[in-house]
C-alpha cells in the first residue's frame, strides 16, 4: 500500500472505502434473497404450468384418482398409483435406514475413538457422494437377482428392490445428521450421569439419546424427504408398473419416476405435460412440508444448548 | 443383588456396543463394497481409446469422451452461476446478516432448496430456462438448473468457514481502522478459503453426478461435440442411465468402464480437495 501524499487523498478514501462498504453489502444481500427468489420460483412455474391439469382434470380428481393410464382415450390421470408406488418405497427405505443409520451414529458418537472415527466419517461422507444413476446401477447387478431369487418373482424389479437401494442412499444423511445432534449434547450431561455410576450405555440411553432426540427426528425426516425425492433408483428398480402396487413385492412407479419416465415423451403445453407437473407440484409441496418440520425441530434443538 | 445388576448392566453395554458397532460396520461394509465393485469390474475397460474416442454403433463400442466433456462443461457451466452467487449469500449469513425474521426466512428457505427432489429441479429448469427463457435443451439451460441445484450447499460451507474463523481476527483487523468490507476480503475470506474452496468443489462434484435435473434440460442420448452454449450435451451420468436401461445393452465393459470415469471423476476430485483443505488448514495457526 503507498502513503497518502497528501491530505485530500486521506481524507477521499475513508469516504470510497466506505461507499464500496455499502455497495458490496447490497450485493451480497441480494446473493442471499436468491435463494427466497428460487424457491419462489419453482412454486410459481410449477404452478403456472399445472394450471391447465387443475382446470381440466382437477386436483382432487389427479391425487385421489386410481387409474393412470395417460395415454388411453380419454386419458386417466390418476396419481394413486404412483403416490402408494411412493409410499413402498420410501416405507422399505426408512425401514432400514432409519434403525441401522440411528444406531450406528450412536456407535459414531458415543463409542468410536480416534482415527477410526475419522476414517469411518469419511467414508460415510464417501458414500453420500456417490451418484445415485450408480447406485441404480450397482442395485440392477447385485439387488435386483438377489430380491428376485429370495421371493420367486418375474422380474427382480419391485418396489422392494428399489426402496432397499433408496435406504442405503439416505443412510449417510441420516448418520451425519443425527451424529451431529448426539454430538453437541452438553459434556457436563454425559459426566453428570457417569457420575451417577450409570455405565456408558446407559448413559447414552438414559440421557443423551432422549436430550438429542429432536435433531435424531429431524435426521429421519431429512432422510425421508431424500427417499421421497429419489429419481434415478426408482426409475432405474422400481419396475414401473401402472397399477396400485398391493404389496412391496410387486413392481412399483413412483411419483419422481413417473415424471423422469414420461416428461421426455409428452407433448410440450398438454395435458399430459401438465398433469407432469401437477405431479411435481404435489411432490414439492409433500417435501416442502417435511423439510420445513425437520428444520424447525432443529432450530428448536439449537436454541436449547445455545448457551 | 448389586453385583448381579452391574454385571447385567456391563452384559447390555457389551451387546449395544456390538449391535451398534455392527450398524456402523455394515454401513462401511456397503460404501467399501461399493468402491471394489465399480473399480473390480470398471477399471479394466480404461484406456486411452476409451477415454478419448467418439461412441460407435449405437454406444456398443468406441469410447465415451464426448460424455466426459460434456460433464466437464456442464461442471464448469454450473460453477459460473453458482460459485459467485454462493459464496457472496455466504459472506452475507456469516457477515452481515442480524437476527431477524428477513434472516430466518433467507436461511428457511436455503435449508427447503437443499431438500427439493432433483427431478423437481428438473421440471423447473425445464419451465423456465428451455421453454421460457428460450435455451432450449441445451449446456446453458442445464448449468442454470444445477446452479440452483447447488446453490445450498455452496452456502452452508461458506458461511460455516465464515463461522470458524475467530473473532479475535476479525476485531484486530477493525482495530487498525480496517473497514469492514476490507477486514472480510484482507482478513477473514483468506483465513476461511480452505474450507470455501473444498465445500464447494464437493457441491459441484455432486452436481456433476445428478441426472434427473439434466434429463430434460441438457443431456442428449447421442450428440456432437457442443460448439456454443446454446447446444444439447452428452453427459455421463445420463449416458450410464441410458446404457443400463435400454432394450439393446451395450458390452458391459463399457457400462461399467464409464461408472468408474464417474465414480472414480467425482471420488478423487473430493479426495484432492479435502487432502489441500487439510495441508491448508495445518499452515494455519490462531
Amino acid at each position: 500500500m503507498t502513503r497518502p501524499s497528501n491530505e485530500t487523498a486521506r481524507r477521499g478514501r475513508p469516504g470510497l472505502s466506505r461507499a464500496a462498504d455499502a455497495v458490496v453489502r447490497r450485493l451480497i444481500a441480494l446473493c442471499a434473497w436468491v435463494a427466497i427468489v428460487v424457491l419462489g420460483a419453482i412454486f410459481a412455474f410449477l404452478i403456472v404450468n399445472a394450471l391447465k391439469a387443475i382446470r381440466e382434470v382437477g386436483l382432487g380428481g389427479m391425487i385421489a384418482g386410481t387409474d393412470w393410464y395417460p395415454t388411453s382415450e380419454p386419458p386417466l390421470f390418476g396419481f394413486l398409483p404412483s403416490e402408494v408406488g411412493s409410499l413402498w418405497v420410501t416405507g422399505v427405505a426408512l425401514l432400514l435406514a432409519v434403525p441401522i443409520g440411528i444406531a450406528a451414529s450412536v456407535y459414531l458418537s458415543e463409542f468410536a475413538k480416534g482415527r477410526f472415527k475419522d476414517i469411518a466419517k469419511s467414508v460415510v461422507e464417501f458414500m453420500a457422494a456417490v451418484p445415485s444413476v450408480v447406485l441404480g446401477l450397482l442395485g440392477l447387478a447385485f439387488v435386483a437377482p438377489v430380491v428376485n431369487s429370495v421371493f420367486h418373482l418375474q422380474s427382480g424389479l419391485s418396489a422392494l428392490t428399489a426402496g432397499i437401494v433408496v435406504g442405503a442412499m439416505s443412510l449417510p444423511t441420516i448418520i451425519s445428521i443425527s451424529e451431529d445432534a448426539l454430538y453437541s449434547v452438553p459434556k457436563e450431561l454425559r459426566q453428570g450421569s457417569l457420575a451417577l455410576g450409570n455405565t456408558n450405555w446407559q448413559t447414552t440411553y438414559k440421557v443423551v439419546v432422549p436430550a438429542a432426540s429432536s435433531g435424531i427426528f429431524a435426521a429421519s425426516m431429512l432422510g425421508l424427504g431424500r427417499a421421497i425425492g429419489e429419481t434415478m433408483v426408482v426409475l432405474m428398480l422400481a419396475g414401473n408398473s401402472g397399477l396400485i402396487p398391493n404389496s412391496p413385492l410387486l413392481a412399483a412407479r413412483t411419483m419422481t419416476g413417473t415424471i423422469a419416465q414420461e416428461m421426455g415423451e409428452v407433448v410440450r403445453g398438454g395435458q399430459h405435460y401438465s398433469v407432469l407437473f401437477a405431479m411435481g407440484l404435489v411432490l414439492f409441496a409433500i417435501t416442502f412440508a417435511i423439510n420445513l418440520a425437520a428444520d424447525m425441530v432443529l432450530e428448536r434443538q439449537r436454541k436449547k444448548w445455545r448457551r | 443383588m448389586r453385583s448381579s445388576r452391574i454385571k447385567r448392566a456391563r452384559v447390555v453395554e457389551v451387546i449395544a456396543k456390538t449391535v451398534t458397532g455392527a450398524c456402523l460396520f455394515f454401513t462401511i461394509a456397503i460404501t467399501l463394497s461399493i468402491i471394489g465393485v465399480i473399480v473390480y469390474r470398471g477399471a479394466a475397460s480404461i484406456s486411452w481409446e476409451f477415454l478419448s474416442a467418439m461412441p460407435k454403433s449405437q454406444m456398443t463400442a468406441g469410447g465415451i469422451w464426448p460424455a466426459i466433456w460434456g460433464t466437464i462443461t456442464l461442471t464448469l457451466g454450473t460453477a459460473a452461476f453458482a460459485v459467485p452467487i454462493g459464496i457472496g449469500a455466504g459472506i452475507y449469513l456469516a457477515e452481515y446478516a442480524k437476527r431477524n425474521i428477513g434472516t430466518r426466512v433467507v436461511r428457511l428457505s436455503i435449508a427447503n432448496m437443499a431438500g427439493v427432489p432433483s427431478i423437481v429441479y428438473g421440471l423447473f429448469g425445464l419451465a423456465l430456462f428451455v421453454i421460457a427463457m428460450k435455451f432450449g435443451t441445451s449446456l446453458l439451460a442445464g448449468s442454470l438448473t444445477l446452479a440452483c441445484l447447488t446453490l445450498p450447499v455452496i452456502i452452508g460451507a461458506t458461511e460455516e468457514s465464515l463461522r470458524q474463523v475467530p473473532r479475535d481476527l476479525r476485531q484486530a483487523s477493525l482495530a487498525l481502522g480496517a473497514t469492514k468490507l476490507r477486514t472480510i476480503l484482507r482478513v477473514v475470506l483468506p483465513a476461511a478459503a480452505p474450507g470455501i474452496v473444498t465445500g464447494t468443489i464437493l457441491g459441484l462434484s455432486r452436481a456433476a453426478g445428478e441426472t434427473a435435473p439434466i434429463i430434460f434440460t441438457a443431456a442428449a442420448f447421442f450428440a456432437p461435440m457442443p460448439n456454443s452454449p446454446f447446444d444439447p450435451v452428452m453427459a455421463l451420468p445420463y449416458h450410464l442411465y441410458i446404457m443400463a436401461t435400454q432394450a439393446v445393452k451395450p458390452a458391459p465393459a463399457i457400462v461399467w468402464g464409464t461408472a468408474f470415469v464417474l465414480v472414480g471423476g467425482v471420488a478423487s476430485v473430493g479426495v484432492l480437495a479435502a487432502a489441500w483443505r487439510t495441508r491448508q488448514r495445518s499452515k494455519l495457526r490462531w
